[in-house]
């Protein structure tokens, strides 16, 4: 794409995209991080993620700020706009990624019983790397505009949600057979709920990268699998 | 026969009145359209082929940079340019089917069906009653004098102008203000029922307020009118119009809905002129 004739119209553009970009950089890490903390039962990791999330917090406020005064003194219009757009709404997702984060990492600090399930870590552990995957594909895209990668982000949620339904039940089994498993289970079932839900804001991001590249929108009729649909049977 | 039949204002352009509206793929009522219209002045060409329909009760807009041939076109739907002349038109102009180049028709009959408002307010340097009353009297649209203090008054007043000036109405138009000004000649415009307006740049010699009172009447004036707008101000264009046509170098790049030239138009010229990346 051509520049601005207004050079500093260019500028702060690449600024909302580099900041961006830079925020979906701190919401992996603290992603990771948290995860780290809960299955190795690291309470100083967890509590420094916990803190790095209000990082994240103010980067999102800075740009929301950032968005809302080129919009008002540049009236960007067409790709312009729906990059300002794009960015403004990512980095919503972005900074709600960090939140799930926080709360995992408060939860390993709640879990006080010795987290020592393997079968269940190994299970919070892939959907995790699954999840940030999909984060870490979607940010990829954001900078390198593949709209092939942004529609198998989209796509492929739905193997983030079958894990999740597939821990679900676990997890219920073992509470049901353990009653003394219930509190760590419950927190667990959390984490694993704020890993699904990082999935789904690695989907939006998608859908907004997606509008931003091409104008238009994805489709929106992915099938949906999740814990409610089978959760009658168990 | 059918001639004799019809009333003053209308007359000998509705030979083929009984003929069907022409109607977009989306049903509504083409009011003007153009056909593989070519323009030259001398030997420049200034317009290469542009199509381009004009929906009834709707504001389209033509953008473009300077000397696109966005102002040739407009100027072309009510035949502003017989003014130039080295002025050449080829291909077709329609009003509703009557062909706005045939020979036969009455050139200044067409500009009461197709009034125009200009860039600069150009108020006749007479009162602001006579300004509006003018056009009425000579079209012989009005039956007495009440009849045509009827005309201007709902003409100021559908312009937005009538609780500004109703206690003035014999000072001269040019006494007022820009904006009131443009207004004037709004009213004036209008005052002869015509059926489209063209506006070439109203308000680019506007302050942001009257330009404001301009789009507002805009919005109202296309209930009952066609508008053609012409601006330099894409921000007035996504404003005011539903549609909006892009020009450049004499040709129709793109047109289409407001919201979709200004959010994703198909033409990369398109968005590299609209996003400022022009050059």
């Amino acid at each position: 794409m051509k520049d601005h004739i207004v050079s500093s119209f260019n500028e702060e553009l690449k600024e909302l995209a580099g900041r961006v970009v830079e925020m979906g950089g701190l919401a992996e890490t603290l992603v990771h991080d948290a995860v780290t903390a809960l299955l190795r039962q690291d309470r100083e990791l967890a509590t420094r993620t916990i803190a790095a999330d209000q990082r994240l917090d103010n980067m999102q406020a800075e740009l929301e700020e950032l968005c809302i005064s080129v919009i008002a003194r540049r009236q960007p219009m067409a790709s312009d706009l729906r990059d300002i757009i794009a960015a403004m709404r990512i980095s919503n997702d972005l900074e709600r990624v960090g939140d799930m984060a926080k709360n995992i990492g408060k939860r390993t600090l709640a879990i006080e019983s010795e987290f020592n399930n393997k079968q269940l870590a190994v299970g919070v552990e892939h959907m995790s790397d699954l999840a940030l995957e999909q984060l870490k594909a979607v940010l990829d895209a954001y900078t390198s505009g593949d709209l092939e990668v942004v529609q198998r982000v989209h796509v492929r949620d739905d193997e983030v949600d079958a894990l999740y339904t597939s821990l679900f039940r676990q997890l219920l089994t073992y509470m049901m057979e353990d009653p003394r498993s219930i509190t760590m289970c419950a927190h667990l079932l959390f984490c694993a709920k704020n890993i699904e839900r990082i999935g789904d804001h690695a989907t939006n991001i998608a859908e907004n990268i997606y509008y931003m590249i091409s104008g238009s929108h994805l489709p929106t009729d992915r099938p949906k699998t999740d814990e409610l649909a089978q959760s009658t049977t168990v | 026969m059918a001639l004799e039949m019809t009333t003053d204002t209308e007359s000998a352009m509705d030979t083929t009145m009984s003929a069907p509206p022409a109607v977009s793929a989306e049903g509504e009522t083409l009011k003007m359209r153009g056909r593989d219209v070519k323009v030259f002045y001398g030997d420049k060409q200034a317009l290469h082929g542009v199509d381009l329909d004009v929906r009834k009760n709707q504001v389209t807009a033509l953008i473009g940079p300077s000397g696109c041939g966005k102002s040739t076109f407009l100027r072309c739907l009510n035949r502003m340019n017989d003014t130039i002349d080295i002025c050449r038109v080829q291909g077709d102009i329609l009003l509703d089917n009557d062909d706005v180049y045939d020979p036969r028709i009455d050139v200044v009959e067409l500009r009461a069906r197709v009034g125009m408002v200009f860039q600069k307010p150009n108020p006749f340097p007479k009162s602001i009653f006579e300004n509006v009353a003018y056009g009425p009297r000579i079209h012989g649209l009005a039956q007495g004098k009440s009849d045509l203090e009827d005309i201007v008054a709902s003409s100021l007043q559908r312009a937005g102008l009538f609780e500004e000036v109703k206690d003035r109405l014999d000072e001269p138009g040019t006494g007022l203000s820009g904006g009131q000004q443009q207004r004037l000649c709004i009213a004036r415009a209008i005052a002869v029922s015509p059926e489209v307006i063209l506006m070439d740049e109203p308000c680019s010699a506007l302050d942001p307020i009257a330009t404001a009172k301009v789009e507002e009447l805009m919005d109202e004036l296309r209930q009952n009118y066609t508008i053609v707008i012409v601006t330099h101000s894409m921000q007035q264009a996504a404003r005011v119009s539903q549609r909006t046509a892009f020009f450049h170098l004499g040709n129709l790049v793109e047109e289409g809905l407001t919201n979709d030239i200004f959010t994703n138009p198909k033409d990369q010229r398109t968005q590299d002129y609209i996003t400022g990346r022009f050059g």
